[in-house]
């Protein structure tokens, strides 16, 4: 008998080892893949311009407008998603207690709201937009973005704020402080936890291509006022990628480049700022 | 039943690998027991554990320092000591549940019947089988009663259901349990109360035939009654093993203890029988102990 | 003195009820959209019958055939592999990360795993049309069908699949850093090997929250779009075999939104199918959370 215990021990070692290499092996497999088509049709071109007349059938021209889009749906959707965020977390974790009925609602609705997939908020944003007669634009692609990122801004600082030690708060109020004029403290203490979600968030909303598509529309220029269709890098790829043109789709490969560098960039900020912060928590 | 008989005995039953094993070695061994269609048991005659030059660090803060100590076979041995001075980390050693400590650092012997158990050819799980670890919470395994002492019976081998329903009642009325579960022996164990889940634990840890029982504070999460059965029964267990126990109350040292460990601070300051460490204790630190200068 | 503290007072409990607003709205906002999206399906239930919709496989919009099985198939489908290829990898990846591998393994498979988790899905659909799909076509298919073009059900499955790997894993090594230390040692020094441990006792004592972390996995897959939408081929048949095209829910309105104002009823078609998107979602979703909060109260 002990002879298949120590058998079946090695074999579950073996298959545990395959699957971790598995997974390792993918990641480093679709590195490689996003590099080794772009690397080749990446030009100062591609980020410097927007599309010529004829790009998608072979012109001239770069993702610029993509990539502009982009950053502003995404400022624009993070500056709103903090701004709605940060009382909501506030609130549930300083003024209500942990017992509270209805933070435990909240949360859950949160983690529903969480798992809401983007293509139902983009089709939940779209109606919005078509009662008001509002036209897929900026306007329309933050405020998809900001539904979508508001449940991970809470999700993430809820967890840091959560943890927050009680004789911290209790410290503020002895001085004689109200509860909002311990927010203070209570910022200093979770801003790395803040700025993590923040991260967090918009590598997120940069990456999303089905809640913009109904709402921010695309377009070849750089929007210039909220009113206007907006390019994004993801659906940029894709329509590049549909192109029957060869060229066309190299460009793609080069757009998903550009995309995959930003979100490493992002993430890897995001792991730099948890791990210096970390060092000096109370 | 308890035939003295000088016997050759197999790798297998005795639990110890790596021994050289000698057609002309023979260890003196006892018949325990027999259970019907099964091998009989053997134990050894005098089971020893001796330690030398223990030096255990964690993360480069040193937990034992040059512990040198001989358990003796079939008496209670009480470690004592101020929190914090290393008794449960030495107890863990004992059966090497300490490996897979992050930045553990291990150096010296201990030896379990000749074997050193740190030694590579040595074979963790049999090691392991001859100590019974009594935690200080009882920590029932997510099964039925029956199944949780059956368990460690099926991970040796025994599988007929008929020797395991034999082992199991044995088992529960050796530690007093039987007349309370016997009807709901597959209930899950969760549902007994804690005095109850921790002589299921000793059963359980009694049921692969053990040599040595550690006990790490096994009383201290328990209420009054429920801790008196359990120092009862290792007083009626200890005429067939070696049982440490890591207590931090010197008033059940005092109960039930025949041999005493003193440490303090990662050392063993004294060591010797009871009366001798109670009524005379040669060093100063362990008579402030006893005092109650410090705890 | 007195109006001074009275002003600080004010200013809290002002602060204090715009942000329970605050809160309440967006706790609504759940309820909203729900609303929201079945009022829009209104429309296309009043017309057709709701079973004789989830029904029909004929998809003819311009005829005014909306039968959505196929999509439903497709989704169950492809969710379905996915789920299939992902967890025995995640299982074993986690539990090999947390009981049976030395420390610092976990510091650099951890990282990787937040990049694959953090990649955009149209970043997948890239791969999966660069990789998979023709691994597919090529080497794979022959073997069993006389052609396939690789746009198929089991890409989309092999894709997701890999799209929920992080998800899993970290949820498994969370679950499993939970149960307490004792109980392994409880078994270690029965004389158990730690794959016996694993096996018999860490599986069993955490079931239910692996149940859990799957059904959260299976409510992600549901909703993902454009990474399926890539290489799953998109036509609306009910999938046959694996190497059948499949045309999955969120691929449906993704493709179709630009049409759906022209055509009578497409646009309640297409909402219908969201609001059944966020149904079965928001049902995943809220069961899974709270057995995974009930679990994280017992070790507490």
């Amino acid at each position: 008998m002990s002879k298949y215990k120590f058998l079946e021990e090695k074999i579950a070692k073996v298959l545990m080892v395959v699957a971790t290499l598995l997974v390792l092996a993918f990641v480093g497999n679709i590195l490689y893949t996003i590099v080794h088509k772009g690397l080749p049709s990446l030009t100062w071109e591609m980020v410097s311009k927007i599309p010529e007349g004829g790009y998608y059938n072979g012109g001239g021209g770069g993702v610029l407008n993509a990539i502009v889009g982009s950053l502003y749906i995404v400022a624009g959707s993070t500056f709103l998603g903090l701004l709605i965020s940060i009382p909501v977390v506030f609130y549930l974790n300083v003024y209500l207690t942990k017992k509270s009925r209805f933070a435990y609602a909240a949360r859950l609705a949160f983690d529903v709201l969480f798992g809401i997939p983007s293509i139902v908020y983009g089709a939940f944003a779209f109606s919005i937009m078509i009662y008001f007669g509002m036209k897929t634009s900026l306007g329309g692609g933050i405020l998809v973005l900001t539904l979508l990122i508001i449940p991970i801004f809470i999700r993430s600082m809820d967890e840091v704020a959560k943890h927050l030690p009680k004789e911290l708060l209790d410290a503020s109020y002895s001085l004689g402080a109200t509860k909002l004029e311990t927010i203070g403290v209570v910022i200093r203490q979770i801003a790395p936890g803040i700025a993590t979600a923040t991260l967090l968030s918009i590598g997120r909303a940069i990456g999303d291509a089905a809640g913009v598509m109904f709402t921010a529309g695309f377009t070849d220029s750089i929007p210039t006022s909220l009113g206007q269709p907006a390019a994004t890098l993801p659906l940029s790829v894709f329509f590049q990628l549909s192109s029957p043109s060869a060229d066309v789709q190299n460009r793609a490969y080069a757009s998903a480049l550009i995309l995959t560098l930003i979100v490493l960039v992002i993430s890897l900020t995001g792991r730099f700022i948890t791990a210096h912060f970390s060092k000096n928590k109370v | 039943m308890m035939a003295t008989q000088v016997l050759e005995t197999t790798a297998l039953k005795t639990g110890i690998s790596g021994l050289p094993f000698n057609r002309n070695s023979i260890y003196r061994a006892e018949m325990v027991d027999t259970i019907p269609g099964i091998n009989p048991i053997y134990k050894l005659r005098n089971t020893n554990l001796k330690v030398r030059n223990l030096n255990v660090s964690i993360k480069k803060n040193q937990i034992l320092k040059n512990v040198n100590l001989e358990i003796p076979d079939r008496k209670i041995t009480c470690i004592i000591g101020p929190s914090g001075c290393g008794k449960s980390t030495l107890l863990k050693t004992f059966n090497r549940l300490n490996d897979d400590v992050e930045d553990i650092s291990i150096t010296g012997e201990i030896r379990v019947d000749g074997v050193n158990i740190f030694d590579k050819d040595t074979e963790i799980t049999s090691i392991r089988k001859k100590m019974g670890l009594l935690s200080q919470r009882p920590c029932p395994l997510p099964m039925s009663i029956f199944d949780n002492i059956a368990y460690g019976c099926k991970l040796h081998g025994i599988f007929k259901k008929k020797a395991l329903k034999e082992i199991v009642e044995r088992q529960l009325k050796g530690v007093g349990l039987w007349e309370e579960v016997k009807d709901r022996l597959h209930e899950p164990a969760v549902k007994l109360s804690i005095g109850q889940q921790q002589r299921l634990c000793l059963a359980r840890g009694l049921a692969v035939e053990p040599e040595f029982i550690l006990a790490d504070e096994a009383t201290s999460a328990l209420d009054p009654i429920s801790s008196k059965l359990i120092e009862d029964l290792f007083i009626k267990l200890k005429k067939d093993y070696a049982i440490v126990l890591v207590t931090h109350t010197l008033r059940q040292a005092l109960r039930i203890a025949d041999h005493v460990v003193f440490m303090y601070l990662g050392e063993v300051i004294e060591e010797g029988p009871a009366e001798d460490v109670f009524n005379n204790p040669k060093h100063e630190l362990t008579r402030k102990y006893l005092e109650g200068a410090f705890s | 003195m007195a109006s001074f503290s009275l002003n600080r007072i004010l200013k809290d409990k002002v602060a204090e009820s715009s942000m329970f607003l605050l809160t309440t709205l967006s706790v609504v906002l759940v309820v909203l959209i729900g609303i929201g999206l079945y009022v829009k399906s209104i429309p296309i239930i009043e017309q057709k019958s709701l079973l004789e919709l989830i029904t029909s496989t004929t998809w003819q919009p311009s005829q005014g055939e909306f039968g959505f099985l196929p999509f439903i198939a497709g989704t169950l489908w492809v969710t379905g592999l996915a789920i299939l290829i992902a967890l025995p990898i995640a299982l074993l990846t986690a539990l090999f990360l947390s009981e049976h591998s030395k420390p610092w393994v976990k510091k650099f498979v951890f990282p990787a795993l937040d990049i694959l988790a953090g990649l955009p899905s149209v970043i997948y659909g890239v791969w999966g049309t660069l990789l998979i799909v023709p691994w597919i076509s090529e080497k794979l298919a022959p073997h069993f069908v006389e052609y396939s073009t690789g746009y198929t059900t089991l890409a989309g499955g092999i894709v997701l699949g890999v799209m929920i790997l992080p998800l899993l894993v970290s949820l498994f090594c969370e679950i499993f850093g939970a149960v307490p230390r004792e109980l392994r040692d409880a078994s270690l020094s029965l004389g158990a090997t730690k794959w016996q441990t694993s096996k018999h006792i860490l599986l069993r004592k955490t079931a239910p929250g692996i149940l859990a972390a799957v059904i959260l996995a299976v409510s992600r897959a549901f909703g993902e779009t454009i990474a399926v939408l890539m290489v799953c081929g998109n036509i609306p048949q009910l999938p046959h075999s694996l190497f059948d095209s499949c045309y999955p829910l969120p691929a449906l309105i993704a493709n179709n939104y630009g049409e759906m104002l022209s055509v009578p009823m497409y646009e309640s078609a297409l909402m219908l199918a969201a609001f059944l998107l966020f149904i079965v979602v928001f049902f995943f979703n809220a069961v899974s959370r709270v057995v995974l909060y009930r679990i994280e109260r017992k070790f507490r």
